[in-house]
């Protein structure tokens, strides 16, 4: 760290900083686990830092997060390389189609939406986490996982119908 | 059936992402589009419940110290320290003030703003489903017909009752759109004129009637149970507070 002045501390301290709780549920959710997501997201803040003579103003907040979905994806295929070949098995999932009462039974349920969140793939995964959680436009996830913005919309439209489909499956099996 | 707009406008227009033009041209669409005013009610419901469960997992505190202890290696301990800490003090005190002020005063602008904005749209809706034209809806007296009808597209409950005999005559129900979302529409008529009742799921606690007018129409709008009603019509203000008990006290 020594390299860089006091003055560049501050102005990290200032621009990127405040999106640290960003950086972390980001991680949090792409790697599907809290302590995993501390670790690799103090990760990216100091490689952050590190790169940080290359951020010439901008959207501090997609630069950072794009940072943080590298490192996870970096990690993602040290430790665990399958899930970044995971599907979602749309066919399974189909068959079950949700009820009236699927989304009112699961409405606050953090438990069961965390689970059927987690059974998506992570590029379904990430785009809901940045749109729903992060309130994020489409031009900033495009900016964040470097894919088209025509993308965007289609990765989450499927990203939402496999959400509702886990959801269904996830009831059908719970008690009522 | 998914409708060829799923897609991509659908989305863009659930999300806020497209420009006016292309949005107003989506929500006609939409008037006729039984699919994807089904498919915007999921998406809504979908919303609701990841804001509801509070998914969002802020940084911890031990990784909010690690980082500050790694940034701060190595640099030299410098007087600003303290200078540092009435800084951080003064900052705290006028968020502090700034959110006593907001709190106070902000609810209430944004509410009344809310409201006329929210029955300009309901009464602009009433009048379009007035104009001759074919509208997603059953016209229908049967209770459970119309009710059955609604089962099968909107994923929240819509309290289907006629009151004939008080006077309010069920003659249908449709589904609509207001501020992007799809909400239940019951259709009564009394003395011949219509009533539109709105509703939709809301997070918001109950409220008493707020009315108003707006173009000869007069609306009265309420939430009661997680649900909220706008009443609309060119019918007498005090017919609108009628329906309005009825529909509370048979929920």
């Amino acid at each position: 760290m020594s390299e860089m002045g006091v003055e560049d501390r501050e102005r990290f301290e200032q621009l990127v900083l405040p999106y640290v709780d960003a950086a972390f549920n980001l991680a949090r959710w792409l790697l599907r686990g809290r302590s995993d997501a501390e670790d690799v997201a103090q990760e990216a803040l100091l490689r952050a830092f590190r790169f940080f003579g290359g951020f010439h103003g901008g959207d501090a907040r997609a630069w950072l997060l794009q940072i943080v979905r590298n490192t996870c994806y970096t990690w993602l295929e040290k430790n665990r390389p399958m899930e970044l070949s995971m599907e979602f098995d749309e066919e399974l999932h189909q068959q079950t189609s949700a009820t009236a009462e699927t989304l009112a039974i699961v409405a606050d349920d953090r438990k069961r939406l965390t689970l059927a969140l987690e059974t998506l793939p992570p590029r379904f995964r990430e785009v809901l986490v940045l749109r729903e959680l992060e309130g994020c436009s489409y031009k900033e996830i495009a900016a964040i996982t470097s894919i088209p913005i025509g993308t965007v919309m289609s990765s989450l439209s499927r990203a939402r119908r496999q959400l509702y489909s886990a959801l269904a499956n996830s009831s059908q099996g719970a008690c009522p | 059936m998914r409708c060829d707009f799923a897609d991509s406008l659908l989305q863009g227009y659930f999300d806020g992402e497209l420009s006016d033009r292309r949005a107003a041209e989506f929500q006609r669409h939409l008037r006729h589009c039984v699919p994807c005013t089904t498919e915007l009610v999921d998406l809504d419901l979908l919303r609701d419940s990841l804001q509801l469960a509070q998914l969002y997992e802020p940084a911890t505190v031990s990784l909010r110290c690690k980082i500050n202890a790694r940034l701060h290696a190595g640099a030299p301990k410098t007087a600003a320290s303290k200078p540092l800490l009435w800084y951080w003090l003064a900052a705290a005190a006028a968020l502090l003030f700034i959110t006593i002020v907001l709190g106070k005063v902000g609810p209430r602008l944004r509410v009344d703003d809310y409201q006329t904005e929210l029955a300009a749209e309901i009464v602009d809706a009433h009048v379009h489903s007035l104009q001759p034209g074919s509208m997603t809806g059953i016209a229908s007296n049967d209770q459970r017909m119309v009710q059955g009808w609604f089962d099968a597209k909107v994923k929240f409950a819509v309290p289907v009752r006629d009151f004939t005999n008080q006077g309010f005559a069920l003659k249908g129900g449709r589904l609509d759109v207001v501020e992007g979302r799809s909400v239940a529409v019951l259709v009564y008529e009394r003395d011949g004129r219509p009533i539109d009742v709105f509703m939709w799921r809301t997070r918001e606690p109950d409220t008493s009637a707020r009315t108003g007018s707006r173009q000869g129409f007069q609306w009265d709008d309420w939430r009661k149970g997680k649900m909220e009603f706008c009443a609309v019509s060119d019918a007498d203000r005090a017919d609108l507070e009628q329906l309005h008990t009825l529909i509370d006290s048979s929920a």
